[in-house]
């Protein structure tokens, strides 16, 4: 169908956005995920069509709602509509305007009826030690509630630090043997969109992406979509210059630190994280509202291992070095020029010169030398 | 004097000589008393290139083009525009820091400020010289011919001739203490240690970065050190970090004599692209050569008489023959 | 006065012109070289620091400027007065060659301007060679003047200054024999600074200096049977063949002298191995020594050494393979470190071609134009 024949009034009722904003939301998330503004369209198209929104089941382990906060905080006036009505939102614990054995049943009811088609998201850590007491809802363990839903999910997001990696309870000594839902879903193919907290449009732009193609998107080895956390921090950081050129802010306030400085000496662990901070930011305001925007160093939030794990102000293992800054190697010189053809053209003729003149001059002295005797 | 003689005396003179010359051998020079010197840690170094940008503008050099433009330093190696350059190593993937296969690591070319400098021992007019206080390799235009035998006698190849001038002169780092920066006299440390973010490039005499490298030679992979910043007698500040596996190999400890500016690193330096040098240098080889032949000119001016003398008569045969 | 005669002939022949063709080439580059600086004319590169202007014009060039050296040698410390007609055209070449090594010296040194730090005594550096063979070149520049300069003043009729000139010449002889063996064995003394970057086949260290010198030796000897046998076909004068038997017979003895000193050195710092090796290194060692044996094959024989072919081929060989020996050493065979290359360009050969017309040319000039030739036996 083509996208000018779609009919948008449909969808402009439903989610009370005009048909310029949410095609501009569409091309917008299409962009951002790589993807050319066609593919927005057919977005648009998925997302207005009713019968292709996926149902999802969203459950809470460890953690502080805080993915949840912030993909309803997202920025643009009724746009909080448009993402709960991409999905059909089936179960969400903070959510759900019912609560108690009326919302477990309807949970139930939803993973029966959609076997094999719902989408799962995971926000939260899994405790596993001590059987998994930890963490409770319903009387069951979030063990048995996360293994559940998955067995028959069409798809799995975690989403957040703690759903990723296991995030801050998992940090040592980890008393409650807190682990991500890749950890605990091993064998899986897990997404996962780390933060603390994520970026919404990280997982917009996945989801979207699943409900246009029906498949997900590419990841990398730890189930990142790569099209967001293919790059360091550091990669896409606007203060990069700085470090290149050997500018650090020494101490907060300090004449760099206030000059915009790269703040690596300050613990920065933008070398080390994965995320794209750089180019999103958050909450879609401008004016650099991001950590390392707003004059703090990266954390590391969304990197297992380093978020929570490392010293705040400790120095960051710089992992990848991209252009503008190319190494020479070892072997590389300056200049140096290789032999050219007419430099060894006349060498050659010198020496053959050479020799010729003298097999010459050897046969006129020996002929001078027969005449003389 | 008949052929046999002769042979004979070029023989005799042949083995004084190389008799001698173990006799009367130069050893390595020792270094300063107070030499200074920096630490290269390659472990350490995160290839941000600020000591390289900040070398740069303390002597006042300018950018190396890539191509017809002019955007960011590309050095590729030491040139007349570059003292002080940061190149890698990569072997296969190239993806794991300090690790000899599958990895990568960062090194430091720059002077070596050699205890017992090729460059000096084979100058002919003096331009370069070791500081007799600070052990630091200096170089001088104003006596300088531009022969160029530094760069040949240089076991690292730095001194650097700028050919593409008509009025060039050598290039090389003078450990920011050159006449119009002095940066050492007046009591600051060179401009790389300066802005060095991680220590990589420590600054301090000699004998204390000594100390400080066979200290990391003791740690165990993954001990967490407190690695100083900037002076190592004085440090601005520390950062705490697991040490790697280090080689055990303080390069210019003993090499050729030994250099002011070392190295320590986590992968074999004929790698990082030292070059096979033993523990005697060159120019104490050479210069062992030069003073058996030369010293007070003795044996030149016995030979002279010696040849005077034979000349003399000879001359004189053929006069008598001749005339 | 009877003794040498000018050849008196035309001047201006098409070889000449050729040369000169040759030489306006090289001084074209050498305005380039000397307005633009060298990198514009020169391949020289940081792991390259002398190209071909050090180590033809230089290294090479005075040991083919040897000629005057081992005649001296031999007629004056050896006394063999039988060879007196050949010194002063050899001493022609020999102050031709050295002054245009210095020539090449002015025009590599990348400050020339001041260049006359090398004679201040406040700048000298006793410790390098380079001092001591910049030092001992010029000297000797103004000795083979001195020597050579009978034949001006026998020219201009100065019989005076002649007379007084004969009475102190043998100093200046004894000069001439010591300078160069001191020079030339420190051009081998050089190569000892550049340690590892001569492959260990030619890093010889403290043999250096007496394989410099009797390669220069060598290379002295083959040059004056190279120079007499050009000129007796060149000029079409009586061949000197009778002559250069005897010298034949003696430089037998230096490239044995020369080989076993050589191969000894390489047995005993166990290099043996590297001769075989199949790299670069190893096939040039192989030609290089071919290049010496070759004349001592030639020469062994009495009955070849008679005969003026041969000895102009084993003269040419001696001269490559001197040559061959000092480019290995100094160029083909010396390696800075990986990345580096070096071949010399066009324009920086040119500037050599140049000099060596020059060279030529003036050696054309001087032979037609002063007593420089002994008198052909009248026929």
């Amino acid at each position: 169908m083509a996208v000018n024949e779609f009919d948008f009034t449909a969808v402009e009722k439903r989610l009370g956005v005009s048909r310029r904003t949410f095609l501009k939301f569409c091309t917008g998330v299409a962009a951002s995920l790589g993807l050319s503004s066609k593919a927005g369209m057919a977005m648009a198209e998925a997302v207005a069509d009713p019968q292709r929104r996926p149902p999802v089941i969203w459950l809470h382990g460890q953690e502080c709602t805080g993915p949840s906060e912030s993909l309803l905080r997202s920025e643009q006036p009724s746009l909080e509509h448009l993402i709960l009505d991409l999905i059909s939102l089936d179960y969400h614990q903070t959510l759900d305007s019912g609560a108690g054995h009326q919302v477990e049943a309807i949970k139930k009811k939803a993973m029966r009826e959609n076997k094999g088609k719902y989408l799962l998201v995971i926000e939260g850590a899994i405790p596993l030690a001590n059987d998994g007491i930890f963490c409770k809802i319903g009387g069951e363990t979030m063990v048995d509630i996360t293994n559940e839903a998955a067995e028959h999910a069409a798809a799995i997001v975690a989403f957040g630090s703690c759903a990723s990696w296991g995030g801050v309870q998992s940090a040592d000594p980890n008393p409650t043997g807190a682990v991500g839902a890749p950890q605990l879903l091993s064998g899986k193919t897990v997404v996962t969109i780390p933060g603390c907290p994520p970026n919404p449009a990280n997982f917009i732009g996945t989801v979207l992406y699943f409900v246009t193609y029906g498949k997900l998107p590419p990841i990398d080895e730890k189930g990142r979509p790569k099209w967001a956390y293919g790059r360091l921090i550091h990669e896409n950081c606007y203060r990069r210059p700085h470090f290149d050129a050997g500018r650090f802010a020494e101490e907060f306030g300090d004449e760099g630190h206030r000059k915009g400085y790269c703040l690596y000496k300050l613990g920065c662990k933008g070398p080390e994280t994965y995320n794209n901070c750089p180019s999103l930011e958050f909450n879609n305001v401008g004016g650099g509202v991001w950590p390392i925007g707003v004059g703090h160093p990266c954390f590391g939030c969304s990197e297992g291992g380093v978020g929570f794990s490392k010293p705040l102000f400790s120095l960051a293992d710089v992992k990848t070095h991209t252009p503008p800054n190319m190494f020479p190697s070892i072997d590389d010189r300056e200049g140096g020029a290789g032999i050219s053809t007419g430099a060894a053209a006349i060498t050659g003729a010198a020496i053959g010169l050479a020799v010729g003149a003298t097999a010459m001059a050897a046969k006129k002295l020996d002929a001078k030398e027969r005449n003389e005797n | 004097m008949k052929r046999r003689d002769f042979l004979k005396a070029s023989l005799g003179g042949t083995a004084a000589l190389l008799g001698s010359g173990a006799a009367e051998a130069r050893g390595n020079l020792e270094p300063a008393e107070d030499a200074i010197g920096m630490l290269f840690d390659a472990t350490l170094c995160i290839g941000c290139k600020a000591c390289v940008s900040k070398c740069k503008e303390v002597n006042g050099m300018p950018p190396v083009a890539m191509g017809d433009e002019t955007q960011y330093d590309a050095a590729r190696d030491l040139s007349p525009q570059t003292l002080n350059v940061i190149k890698v190593y990569t072997e296969g993937e190239g993806l794991h820091k300090d690790q000899t296969v599958d990895g990568f690591a960062f090194e430091k070319r720059s002077c070596m400020h050699c205890v017992d400098p090729g460059c000096v021992s084979v100058c002919p007019v003096t331009a370069l010289r070791r500081h007799p206080k600070t052990g630091i390799v200096t170089y001088d235009a104003d006596a300088c011919i531009g022969c160029r035998t530094c760069m040949v006698g240089c076991p690292y190849n730095v001194p650097q001739f700028d050919y593409r001038n008509p009025f060039g002169e050598i290039h090389k780092c003078q450990m920011c203490n050159q006449a119009g920066v002095e940066r050492v006299d007046k009591g600051m440390i060179t401009g790389c240690a300066e802005v060095c973010p991680t220590g990589a490039t420590l600054f301090g005499s000699r004998k204390a970065l000594l100390e400080e490298a066979r200290q990391r030679m003791t740690l165990t992979a993954g001990e967490l050190y407190n690695y100083p910043r900037g002076d190592v007698r004085s440090p601005d500040s520390h950062h705490e970090k697991a040490a790697p596996s280090y080689q055990q190999h303080i390069w210019g400890e003993r090499e050729a004599g030994g250099t002011n500016v070392m190295h320590v690193s986590a992968i074999a330096f004929d790698k990082l692209g030292m070059p096979p040098l033993g523990e005697r240098s060159y120019a104490s080889i050479s210069e062992t050569v030069q003073h058996t032949l030369y010293s007070y000119l003795a044996l030149p001016a016995v030979a002279l008489a010696g040849l005077t003398f034979v000349v003399r008569r000879n001359t004189r045969d053929d006069e008598g023959g001749d005339s | 006065m009877s003794e040498h005669q000018a050849l008196k002939r035309p001047i201006i022949t098409l070889p000449f012109l050729l040369l000169a063709a040759v030489a306006l080439i090289g001084l074209y580059f050498l305005a380039i070289r000397f307005t633009s600086g060298m990198g514009f004319v020169t391949n020289l590169n940081s792991g390259y620091a002398w190209g071909i202007w050090v180590v033809y014009d230089i290294v090479v060039g005075t040991a083919l400027a040897c000629g005057g050296y081992a005649l001296a040698i031999t007629v004056y410390v050896m006394n063999r007065g039988e060879y007196h007609p050949l010194i002063r055209p050899a001493l022609l070449a020999s102050l031709l060659g050295y002054a245009l090594g210095g020539l090449g010296a002015f025009i590599d040194m990348g400050r020339w301007w001041q260049f006359y730090n090398i004679f201040l005594p406040w700048h000298m550096n006793f410790n390098s060679v380079m001092l001591e063979v910049g030092l001992c070149v010029a000297a000797y520049i103004l000795v083979l003047f001195i020597e050579f300069s009978p034949a001006f003043l026998e020219k201009f009729g100065a019989n005076r200054l002649l007379k007084s000139l004969n009475k102190v010449l043998f100093a200046i002889i004894a000069l001439g024999v010591l300078l160069p063996t001191m020079h030339q064995s420190s051009l081998g003394s050089m190569l000892i600074a550049m340690g590892y970057k001569v492959h260990p086949l030619w890093q010889s260290l403290h043999i250096q200096p007496l394989l410099a010198v009797l390669t220069a030796l060598i290379m002295g000897f083959a040059v004056v049977v190279f120079e007499a046998s050009f000129t007796a076909v060149g000029f079409r004068r009586p061949s000197e063949t009778p002559l250069l038997t005897g010298l034949g017979k003696g430089v037998v003895g230096l490239l044995s002298l020369y080989l076993i000193i050589r191969f000894v050195e390489l047995l005993l710092r166990g290099k043996l191995g590297l001769i075989f090796a199949g790299d670069l290194g190893s096939w040039m060692f192989l030609l290089e020594t071919a290049l010496f044996i070759f004349p001592l094959l030639v020469l062994l024989s009495p009955d070849r050494r008679q005969r003026g072919p041969y000895l102009l081929y084993a003269a040419v060989s001696m001269l490559f393979a001197g040559t061959l020996y000092r480019f290995n050493a100094f160029l083909i065979n010396y390696d800075p470190g990986p990345g580096y290359s070096y071949f010399p360009s066009v324009s920086e050969i040119m500037v050599t071609a140049g000099v060596v017309a020059i060279e030529i040319m003036a050696y054309l000039f001087l032979v037609k134009k002063f007593p420089v030739l002994h008198s052909a036996d009248p026929a």
